[in-house]
């Protein structure tokens, strides 16, 4: 962001600013002065997680390393341990034998947190959508801020979704419970870890099985011909 | 005409074998005589003494690979099929079959004779459901222990099962665009058995990965103090990836160690035998994401011998085979370093060393890019062939000086001779250099993780894992493919089988392709403007009836490909033999006796990838 852009954008239209000075002064409110400073600092000194799924995430260590340097944009202290982490990079596929522990990494790290979904499986399962242990997409588990497409993305792309991060934490305002739900009252809701039963159980859905169990309906059959339904 | 690769003549030594078994074992053995087929197959209750004398009478002491096979439909047997070999002979493979009903599903453990079976017989407990008798620690590998079913299995489908075949009916010609989510009850890639209920369900998967574990502890009654357990990983920052281990430790020492894999069990192979036989090679990119041009080689190989039974085949071009052999070399290049890389990396040099084997790599890819279109996920070669010719030029930063200069446009055969006779061998020496003397490398890695000729094989370790502990079995010398009988080049061996010679020899093999890499420049520019590709490029193959096995000397060792094809457009079998996932078995034998902190510089210095390793 440009000295310019950074003042327009601070510059609270209602309060005028003492002619001449346009380009040096802004004039806002406290909560928005605060916001913006609090925020530069954030979006640029993001941890990311070190931790890797799959093929992705050779790219994302390129993406870390000497030619497209990850630095630049003040991320390169990847964390190991996600108490330290504010960014979370699901790069690779998400296996349900694996969800499990990323749930439990994702309840683990502290607010405000961000995930960074890479590549066609962290988004929705990707060329192995259709096996029998592969999840089709995190987001079916924890919210996702960035996705970012490709198999893989390059480190290019991946760049580009790190500043779509920053953009969104640039877009936040301080002390305000809807734009970072943990700013407001009580407790933040843990995400369900997922169980591995006969195949992977979420708990949210377990009013569904529930149903199935008692025969509310027929445990679902796949279907060959789609042209029927629709 | 195109001048074609020399064939290289293979003998089999299965006539032979057959009769020497036969004075002994009688009518327990016999040959396989289905078409298409070789090999022996043995009476599964003979099984055990037949292998013993397979190995202490006929010398064949390297278990390859164990692969099992459901023939639904076509005899309605499960089969085992062991791939073996004579590490100190060259190209005298043999295959081995045993049978068992569907309904029945029991052999016996060859544990016992080939230690390195042990996680290939629990895949095929996993994923086929055939219980091996006498197996020391029969529990699932890659799913979670209460998983229902047997995935492997025909007759087992998926969540969001389709078809038996791709393509779709559903999807082609017409293209009806839909997501399996919305056909689902639960909108998730999960079914569940019938009549099964949440409420008196108690979930064993993780309890069970302690739970009869045999890790000298029992945790039922409280641990006691002098013992205790440690599960690093799936998430840790020196596992390369999504790979556990439980370890037992007495004070800081490793009494026991068991790896927990399958966190990246992407059910590659139940894919795979969807999928057509063209339409796996982009999958087996992903198998170990470092090397996908070798992964490609591989599969090539082994459906170029499937498809070498029928009539209407053409062998690949001698110039596809000059430009598999310099795609294959490369990767190896780019493999090592990047390993070395790791392996300092876990020894605690942190990202240094790491950085410096990426700018390298970077340049590699850069051509890799030019060539295929692709930085990692190459999906280039064919049967029959490659899918492109080289480029005539090719976009890449400038070389030999700083990475981050601008972007040049450069003649293709300019960049690789000065990539080939000047950076890499540059790199390799700076590597050398900066590491190979280092006191804090010599101290932790020398008479560390060792692991002794003796076991290496039984163990069935491959590739550099094996060569480092004095064995000199390079499937480019030992079953000669391609054009590698052509070129000179010595197997790099070394002798003590610990983590610095498992290093050193990675600098060792990276000497060796840069002398292949030089052998294959002149080559390239003869039989330049020849043809790439051998045939006609089709979207589908037809493949004889039969099964083949291709293997090729990937940067982590044998990885081995057993196809069985039905004479249809799809696989009916399509196993991988992956050398992550086998070179493991020996782990816990490298590190007993080690500190825990010796545990990630050996787990480095075997270096595994999870995508092959889980597959
Ligand atoms: S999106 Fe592609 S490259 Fe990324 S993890 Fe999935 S298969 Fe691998």
């Amino acid at each position: 962001m440009t000295n310019d852009n950074f003042l327009k954008e601070l510059h609270n239209p209602d309060m005028p600013v003492p002619e001449g000075m346009e380009s040096t002064v802004a004039v806002t409110g406290f909560n928005e002065l605060l916001s913006s400073i609090y925020n530069w600092g954030r979006s640029n000194s993001i941890w990311p997680m070190a931790f890797g799924l799959a093929c992705c995430a050779i790219e994302m260590i390129a993406t870390a390393s000497s030619r497209f340097d990850q630095a630049r944009f003040g991320m390169e202290v990847l964390r190991a341990t996600p108490r330290q982490a504010d960014l979370m990079l699901v790069s690779g596929t998400v296996t349900k034998k694996m969800v499990v522990p990323i749930v439990r990494l994702y309840n683990q790290m502290a607010e405000p947190k961000y995930v960074l979904a890479m590549g066609a499986c962290a988004i929705g399962g990707g060329p192995f959508k259709e096996g029998y242990n592969v999840v089709s997409g995190i987001d079916k588990f924890i919210p996702v801020d960035v996705y970012v497409p490709g198999c893989p993305p390059t480190p290019q792309a991946l760049l580009y979704g790190l500043m779509k991060v920053q953009d969104r934490i640039r877009g936040q305002a301080f002390g305000n419970a809807n734009s970072i739900p943990w700013y407001g009252k009580g407790p933040s809701d843990e995400v369900p870890v997922p169980i591995l039963g006969p195949d992977l159980i979420d708990p949210r859905q377990a009013f569904l099985l529930r149903r199935a169990a008692a025969g509310e309906f027929d445990a679902p059959e796949p279907v060959a011909d789609s042209t029927e339904e629709e | 005409m195109a001048e074609q690769a020399p064939v290289i003549e293979k003998k089999d030594p299965t006539a032979g074998v057959l009769t020497a078994l036969q004075e002994k074992f009688g009518d327990a053995v016999r040959v396989d005589d289905r078409e298409g087929y070789s090999g022996i197959i043995v009476a599964g209750d003979k099984l055990v003494e037949v292998a013993t004398a397979l190995r202490d009478d006929l010398g064949y002491n390297y278990l390859a690979s164990a692969s099992a096979v459901d023939y639904l439909g076509k005899g309605d047997h499960l089969e085992m099929v062991y791939h073996l070999a004579n590490v100190d002979a060259v190209g005298n493979n043999l295959v081995v079959k045993a049978q068992t009903p569907r309904d029945v599903a029991t052999l016996p453990s060859v544990v016992p004779v080939w230690p390195g079976a042990d996680f290939q017989e629990r895949e095929a407990y996993d994923l086929m459901g055939i219980t091996f008798e006498g197996h020391p620690y029969l529990k699932r590998i890659l799913m979670w222990e209460g998983f229902a079913g047997h995935p492997l299995r025909k007759d087992w489908h998926e969540a969001y099962y389709e078809q038996d075949q791709k393509p779709f009916d559903s999807r082609w010609p017409e293209g009806d665009v839909w997501r399996s989510e919305q056909k689902n009850v639960y909108g998730k890639n999960v079914k569940y058995p019938d009549g099964f209920t949440l409420d008196d369900y108690e979930a064993q998967a993780e309890r069970v990965i302690y739970e009869g574990m045999d890790l000298g502890v029992d945790v039922r009654n409280g641990i006691a103090a002098d013992t205790v357990i440690v599960s690093m990983g799936p998430q840790h920052p020196s596992t390369h990836g999504v790979f556990r281990m439980v370890v037992t430790l007495d004070g800081e020492t490793i009494v026991k160690l068991r790896p927990v894999m399958g966190y990246l069990h992407r059910n590659h192979e139940k894919i795979g035998e969807r999928n057509t036989w063209i339409g796996n090679m982009p999958f087996t990119d992903r198998l170990d994401y470092f090397c996908s041009l070798h992964n490609n080689f591989g599969y090539a190989l082994a459906v170029e011998q499937l498809l070498a039974m029928g009539k209407r085949y053409e062998a690949p071009t001698y110039r596809a085979e000059v430009i598999r052999v310099l795609m294959a070399e490369l990767t190896r290049i780019l493999n090592h370093l990047v390993a070395i890389g790791f392996l300092l990396n876990d020894l605690g040099a942190y990202f240094t060393p790491l950085m410096y084997a990426i700018v390298e790599r970077e340049l590699i890819l850069d051509f890799f890019e030019a060539v295929t279109g692709s930085r990692m996920m190459c999906n280039y070669f064919r049967f029959g062939g490659v899918a492109y010719d080289l480029p005539e030029r090719m976009i890449t930063t400038a070389l030999a000086e700083d990475v981050n200069q601008r972007v040049r446009d450069m003649d293709t055969m300019q960049y690789l001779r000065q990539l080939i006779t000047e950076r890499l061998p540059k790199a390799v020496e700076q590597t050398d250099k900066l590491l190979t003397q280092n006191e804090i490398i010599t101290n932790r890695a020398i008479d560390v993780g060792v692991l002794t000729r003796e076991d290496a094989i039984a163990y069935s370790a491959a590739g550099p894992v094996l060569r480092a502990s004095g064995v000199a079995y390079d499937l480019r010398r030992s079953d000669p493919y391609s054009i590698y009988p052509d070129l000179n080049f010595d197997v790099a061996v070394r002798k003590h089988g610990d983590i610095y010679d498992r290093f050193l020899i990675r600098l060792d093999e990276m000497r060796e392709s840069l002398k292949i890499l030089k052998q294959i420049l002149p080559l390239l520019a003869e039989t330049a403007g020849q043809p790439f590709f051998a045939g006609r490029a089709t979207h589908t193959v037809k493949t004889p009836v039969g099964e083949s096995y291709g293997h090729s000397e990937n940067p982590k060792g044998e990885l081995g490909y057993y196809v069985v094809s039905d004479g249809g457009g799809n696989p009916w079998r399509y196993h991988v033999r992956a050398p992550s996932f086998i070179n493991l078995t020996a782990l816990d034998k490298m590190c007993q006796g080690h500190k825990v902190a010796d545990v990630v510089g050996i787990l480095g210095s075997i270096d595994i990838v999870l995508g092959e390793l889980d597959r």
